[in-house]
């Protein structure tokens, strides 16, 4: 058959149309069973099997009262051991930082329980110590900030994440699929707290959950249980009479870098605006 | 055993979980490919959309250069993730609000549509190839002219066509692509170093040095070893093009760093001691003192506008320090970025490891393998015109 390019053969349009509507159809259906894949996953979170817990009808909300810290670390102790957090100096899902304003100096000396000094102090990475560096200071004030996921309302690592690994559920917790996760880090990036880390030995990223096994079967966290000084509280801000919710009403609180526009779920009492 | 992974030391204070720097090597080197990917498709379009005719030497080369790179863009994004094996979860359920869940649409669109772009640029020849060559390799030929052999005015007006808008089409894909890489940065509020509006705008422009300058140096080399003279007319007008962005990309690589000190918001202190201290050389130097040394190499020669063989030495050495330059602005947006503490109070000291699925070993093969497919394409499809017919214009 003569034909020349450019000129249109029925046939050939016909077959045209037909593959376009196989690649359209193909495409529909690939995209719709990966979104069904993704939905039965953020449904199956293993923390929620059997529990009966209803994620609509809780607000969840973590007060640190900073006064109250003594920096004995036993939450960052506890969350390593109930989470299985790598145990060295680079990984943590919760921390302490120590501000200390010496006599004289206009800015505050920080540190955590990470630094080498207090490593040094402790023996291990793997025990959690401040040492005595300010023994002989002249110290005009000082105090502890735990430290811990914001389980922000607006969390720019769930914005960036490629996959939709990382989600934040109906009671206000920002949490991690580890089996859809694909360890590309942009979300730690993203935090601007600096409360992801990514697990070297399973490759994917890692952080704090607040216990959400232990709080959806009506447990506390595990440092606010740890904690022998009250200055972690944690509740249901749902509850007017929950712990969290009087913490809020009763004290002036605040959140860290509010400018970020995160709207972080973590209120602080007791911190100075120099804390990072 | 080997460290499962590197811990970078610090001064001041960082948050305990910044001391492993999330984002290495691999990443450094993914947008410099990707840029050169844009800037050698800039040089391809100026013949095929805006009809330069002095570009006509290296238009199909440029095509085949831009393809060989993309071909490879993927690779490092794949040794980075911790889960390469679940990369196809970003196609099957992009999560609409990143940046990154685009790339592999935006990635396979390109390749696609440059494919095309070469198809047609080589169909003529194709089809005499095609009828001209015996075994696999006439095989391959006969494959690629999915089974018309017509050249006629009418298929010439017809590949013509599909040619430009594809190129018009390419542009779009070439430059979006690239600015959506700025985007992946400059879109990030936590990094004081990233989080720019000018960043999208900045790694674009400078891809396009990036691209043009490879452009430079691989048309020169492949003349030296095809022994052909380098077309200096052809050259000059890269050089053109190379000097103006050059100086597009420096001015607008000023001005960022200029902003930043002239609003000296908090944290300014340690973004400064940064740049003059673990980044010094990399930014002092090697970004900027190697894009200011070309760029008066590049003004003497243009100035002088005489075409010679000291003009072809004297750009080409411009094209490999602009090489470079990029290189190292890559580096210190990545590296730099992560270097400066997000509690601004504090800088890490990055390393880079000679071995390992990022260390530098694996990015020099990365950075080759474009190389070696741009050296089987050429073989394939020949882009080398003869010299003849356009000298007309000028």
């Amino acid at each position: 058959m003569k034909w020349k390019i450019g000129e249109h053969r029925p046939d050939r349009r016909r077959l045209l149309r037909l593959l376009g509507r196989a690649f359209v159809y193909a495409g529909t259906a690939l995209f719709s069973v990966g979104l069904m894949g993704r939905r039965g996953l953020a449904a199956a979170i293993p923390a929620l099997a059997g529990t009966g817990y209803d994620w609509t009808k809780h607000r969840w909300g973590f007060g640190i009262d900073a006064t109250r810290c003594i920096g004995c670390l036993r939450c960052v102790e506890a969350c390593k051991t109930e989470n299985g957090v790598s145990r060295d100096a680079h990984h943590f899902r919760t921390w302490v930082e120590r501000y200390v304003y010496l006599k004289g100096e206009k800015a505050p000396r920080i540190d955590s329980q990470a630094d080498p000094g207090n490593i040094a102090a402790s023996g291990s990475e793997t025990e959690y110590r401040f040492d005595n560096r300010y023994r002989d200071a002249k110290v005009e004030k000082a105090f502890f900030v735990p430290k811990l996921c914001n389980q922000c309302e607006h969390p720019p690592c769930v914005q960036v994440c490629p996959v939709g690994a990382t989600f934040r559920t109906p009671d206000g917790v920002v949490l991690i699929d580890h089996d859809y996760c694909i360890g590309c880090q942009y979300c730690v990036q993203a935090c601007p707290y600096g409360a992801r880390s990514f697990n070297p030995k399973h490759e994917v990223t890692d952080k704090c959950t607040w216990c959400y096994h232990r709080i959806t079967r009506g447990l506390k966290p595990a440092c606010v249980e740890a904690c022998p000084v009250d200055a972690r509280i944690f509740g249901d801000q749902n509850d007017p009479e929950s712990p969290i919710s009087r913490f809020i009403r009763e004290n002036r609180v605040q959140v860290l870098q509010p400018a970020m526009g995160t709207s972080p779920n973590v209120f602080y009492v007791g911190i100075e605006k120099e804390v990072v | 055993m080997e460290a499962l992974f590197d811990a970078a030391p610090f001064t001041g204070y960082v948050f305990p979980n910044e001391t492993v720097i999330p984002w290495s090597l691999m990443i450094v080197i993914y947008p410099y490919i990707t840029g050169l990917v844009a800037g050698s498709f800039t040089v391809a379009t100026f013949y095929h959309v805006f009809g330069v005719p002095r570009f006509r030497p290296v238009a199909r080369f440029a095509l085949l250069t831009s393809l060989s790179f993309m071909v490879f863009v993927p690779v490092p994004l794949l040794l980075h993730l911790g889960h390469p094996e679940r990369s196809m979860n970003v196609l099957l359920t992009p999560h609409l609000t990143s940046a990154f869940a685009a790339f592999g649409f935006f990635a396979t669109f390109y390749v696609v549509l440059v494919s095309l772009e070469i198809w047609f640029a080589y169909r003529e020849n194709i089809v005499a190839w095609a009828q001209e060559r015996k075994g696999l390799l006439g095989l391959f030929y006969r494959v690629l002219s999915l089974g018309s052999y017509e050249i006629s005015p009418n298929t010439k007006a017809y590949d013509a066509k599909w040619l430009k808008a594809l190129a018009v089409t390419g542009i779009v894909g070439a430059h979006g692509l690239h600015g959506y890489v700025g985007f992946v940065f400059g879109s990030l509020k936590s990094r004081e170093w990233w989080g720019s509006d000018l960043m999208p705008v900045i790694f674009l422009v400078s891809a396009i040095t990036s691209g043009i300058a490879i452009l430079i140096v691989l048309y020169v080399v492949t003349s030296r070893v095809r022994k052909v003279p380098v077309d200096l007319d052809c050259l000059k007008g890269m050089a053109y093009m190379l000097w103006g962005f050059l100086i597009f990309t420096t001015v607008l690589e000023f001005l960022e760093f200029t902003n930043m000190i002239y609003k000296g918001r908090e944290g300014i202190e340690t973004i400064v001691a940064m740049a003059i201290g673990p980044l010094g050389f990399s930014l002092g130097v090697l970004q900027m003192g190697f894009a200011v040394i070309a760029f008066f190499i590049m003004t003497y020669f243009m100035w002088r506008s005489t075409q010679d063989r000291q003009m072809v030495i004297g750009v080409t050495i411009s094209a490999l320090l602009m090489l470079v330059s990029v290189f190292a602005m890559r580096w210190n947006v990545v590296i730099g970025g992560q270097e400066l503490s997000k509690t601004l109070q504090g800088l890490l000291s990055f390393h880079a490891p000679l071995l390992g699925r990022e260390g530098l070993l694996t990015m020099l093969m990365v950075f080759a393998l474009p190389f070696g497919l741009l050296w089987v394409l050429t073989r394939l499809l020949p882009p080398w015109v003869p010299k003849p017919d356009h000298v007309l214009s000028r």
